[in-house]
């Protein structure tokens, strides 16, 4: 088989592109870890109180230390539950410091759901049976839409928060 | 009494044949289902894109989501599965003939497959199957919803298994000999649709028509998704790789060119075979039941499938190249000038290959593991598919059309109709660019897809979003307004058009072209490593999946409307 | 422009496919400008 010369150039620059992207990848993957979230944690959809986290007094926004934040949420269709304030009013919004780092922890005890604070790398699909969670640091300031991007009912498009990083 | 086509058992048969006017209506027939499913599924797109905008309520209690499961049901495997058959149906029988056995056979699955679209269409017209065609678990649809796309599935394996039979024959009645291109192509094709759509059918035989039916209380969820994307990858595929065989084998003859490389071009298919199976994974990166290693692996097949569409564009502008040299235009770029611009059967499938250039780098894009965080579920993945499915197969099944139904009615391609498809390739470039960039641009602002309009509470996010959702229903418009007129220029085609002969292109090799390998006839060691790379890539995860599984999920059909 | 000529003299019977090289080099970069667009925008959030 005859392959041109500047095929064949072609082809081995593109393999390099390729593989220079994939090494990238690598790296942050396996060195750095940031894979995308795969932690395969399972919990039963239809008994998530049996974890802690899930408990409804433990839902929405904690502090657990200095800049180091836990935000537990259940995903139902078609609603966030972040907890409740004080006066006992659903939150729909909750306030973060620029700079520190949050644990995302999910589950849905109903459909699939996502979970994507636009703008965001917090980006995560919520499936029945497994806790989602991820951990970032919030970079950049300002108000972040949590919504969700998988479709999960006539609702879908209600299912929505507000993520303030100041 | 038929006359038997010339030279079929000849020893020195030579293509092409002649189409018969009895498998002509065969063809058709395919091609006829996919142009009804464009007219359908292109109003519900103009739909969406205006609810969208937020200026328009769908009126008599129409959901939003029920038109998008219509239009992805009927664009995505509707239009797309039938015109695909249809046209390899033709290029079979144009390369290697069919036998009066082979085309009772090939009604069976254009019968088996249309009952099944109206089943799936009905449930989901009536509302009870507004799942989206992806159809995610545990959302549960009619149970005929399911059935009837299994059914689809099922013919398009009755015109695989014709297919395959006929390139056999064709291959002992002409021993030693390379099999016809075009044949070779749409036979790796077929092979490819059998090993990926069999994930989809199994999921949907033992996991959700017992599960719907009621027989089976729970499903397993993320065995349904990986079962789905083992299909769903290959799909894109499967759409890809008819648009390849018009741009390798019949754009050169309408230029008035050759074939680049023979063997090229059947080794870039045997690649696409290999390596269009093994990489579903890319898109369930942000899923949390999978192991991460396992999702790279993935993606460093997936980067893999990309080797062989740098080997097409390369291909693609060679043939271009050489043939405009030939014809005396020189200079770096002066053989651009020679190719026929004012040919809708060159220009639609030309734009075509422009689109996938964005098309492939956004594949890219969208495969790079961690980085499918930015875009993963926004709207820039429905930007990108419709420039990769949307633009460049779509305008290459147009560019196809323009010669097949004329070829194939006993009709031709009139200087009128040929002006309008240029119409045609305008208006669908404008309008794409348009709703397409629109798409990427608001996919990277964060802004979801196959979501309804909403404001989200009236963040400053959704109303940057807003701007360009209007953008993409003028985008959206101009491309409803293209297929009004594509239809129109189809049915000009199949009814009205002045009686004759229109010319079925298929590029010749160069008479000095080095001789193509019989290597790359080894089809039994092409599966062979397909399936060892299938059963590498899943083999351990999917065990992980099913030893680590939650418990399973019960149907939900309230979250669709359903009680 | 010369010592082009020269290297070609060298594969007598390839056919001069330099705008190929040249168009298919402009789809390259165009591919690894956007690949490098979308990681920095990752690499910011």
């Amino acid at each position: 088989m005859h392959l041109h010369k500047y095929e064949k150039i072609w082809l081995i620059s593109g393999v390099v592109a390729l593989a220079l992207f994939l090494i990238i990848l690598g790296f942050g993957a396996f060195y750095l870890g940031t894979h995308p979230q795969s932690h395969g944690i399972t919990i039963d959809p239809a008994n998530i109180e049996a974890h802690e986290a899930f408990q409804s007094e433990n839902l929405g926004l904690t502090k657990v230390d200095e800049d180091k934040y836990i935000v537990n949420v259940v995903a139902t269709a078609f609603n966030y539950d972040l907890g409740v304030d004080e006066d006992g009013n659903a939150v729909k919004n909750i306030s973060i410091p620029k700079g520190s780092s949050v644990l995302f922890q999910v589950v849905t005890p109903d459909v699939v759901h996502g979970f994507n604070i636009a703008g965001t790398n917090v980006n995560m699909m919520v499936e029945p049976g497994y806790i989602s969670s991820m951990e970032v640091e919030m970079k950049q300031t300002g108000e972040f839409t949590l919504l969700c991007n998988e479709y999960c009912g006539v609702g879908h498009h209600m299912m929505f928060a507000t993520v303030e990083v100041y | 009494m038929e006359i038997p086509k010339i030279g079929v058992f000849e020893e020195n048969a030579r293509l092409p044949l002649t189409i018969g006017k009895k498998e002509a209506n065969l063809y058709l027939s395919f091609i006829y289902v996919a142009f009804i499913s464009l007219f359908i599924g292109g109003l519900m797109g103009l739909l969406q894109v205006l609810v969208r905008s937020g200026s328009f309520t769908l009126p008599w209690g129409i959901g939003y989501y029920q038109i998008l499961t219509l239009h992805g049901v009927v664009l995505a495997l509707v239009l797309t599965t039938f015109f695909i058959i249809g046209f390899q149906y033709a290029l079979m029988g144009k390369t290697v003939g069919i036998s009066d056995k082979q085309r009772k056979v090939s009604w069976l699955a254009f019968w088996v497959m249309t009952v099944g679209t109206a089943i799936t269409a009905a449930t989901i017209l009536v509302g009870k199957a507004s799942v989206l065609y992806t159809f995610y678990a545990p959302l549960k649809a009619h149970p005929l919803f399911y059935i009837g796309l299994a059914l689809v599935i099922v013919g398009s394996w009755i015109a695989g298994f014709v297919n395959w039979r006929q390139l056999y024959l064709w291959k002992k009645a002409h021993p030693g000999e390379k099999s016809p291109l075009l044949a070779f192509m749409v036979n790796i094709n077929m092979i490819m649709w059998f090993i990926a759509s069999l994930g989809v059918a199994v999921s949907v035989l033992i996991q959700f028509i017992p599960w719907s039916l009621g027989y089976a209380e729970t499903i397993n969820v993320l065995v349904s998704r990986t079962l789905f994307w083992y299909f769903g990858h290959p799909l894109v595929y499967f759409w890809l790789l008819p648009a390849y065989m018009a741009w390798y084998a019949i754009i050169p003859k309408i230029i008035g060119g050759k074939v680049f490389s023979d063997s090229l071009a059947r080794l870039s298919f045997v690649l696409f075979l290999f390596f269009s199976i093994p990489v579903g994974f890319h898109h369930q990166l942000t899923e949390p039941g999978i192991d991460p290693t396992w999702k790279f692996i993935q993606v460093v097949l997936t980067f893999m499938v990309v080797i062989p569409s740098l080997m097409t564009a390369f291909s693609m502008f060679a043939t271009f190249e050489i043939t405009g040299r030939k014809k005396g235009f020189g200079g770096l770029f002066g053989w651009l000038r020679h190719l026929p611009w004012k040919d809708v059967r060159f220009l639609a499938p030309f734009v075509g290959m422009l689109a996938f250039i964005p098309g492939g780098a956004g594949g890219i894009i969208n495969a790079s593991h961690q980085m499918n965080t930015l875009v993963h579920n926004t709207i820039w993945v429905t930007g990108h598919f419709h420039l990769t499915v949307g633009t460049t197969v779509i305008l290459t099944f147009f560019g196809i059309t323009y010669w097949l139904i004329p070829h194939l009615t006993g009709r031709t391609l009139t200087k009128e109709v040929n002006r309008l498809g240029i119409i045609q390739t305008f208006v669908w470039t404008i309008g794409m660019t348009i709703m397409s960039g629109a798409m990427h641009i608001q996919g990277l602002l964060g802004a979801p897809r196959r979501s309804s309009y909403s404001e989200y509470g009236g963040t400053e996010q959704a109303v940057q979003w807003g701007a360009y959702q209007m953008a993409q229903a003028i985008g959206g418009t101009i491309l409803f307004l293209g297929i009004i007129l594509m239809v129109y220029i189809f049915i000009k085609l199949a009814f009205f058009s002045p009686k004759g002969e229109e010319e079925f292109p298929i590029a010749e090799e160069e008479e000095n072209a080095p001789p193509t390998p019989m290597w790359l006839e080894n089809w039994k060691l092409w599966v062979a490593i397909t399936i060892a790379l299938i059963l590498f890539a899943y083999t351990i995860p999917f065990i992980d999946i099913i030893q680590n599984s939650p418990p399973g999920s019960p149907p939900f059909d309230w979250p669709i409307g359903n009680s | 422009m010369r010592r082009n000529q020269k290297k070609h003299t060298g594969s007598e019977n390839e056919p001069n496919l330099k705008g190929t090289f040249i168009s298919v080099g402009v789809l390259g970069l165009i591919i690894i400008i956007s690949w490098f667009g979308v990681f920095a925008l990752f690499i910011s959030r």
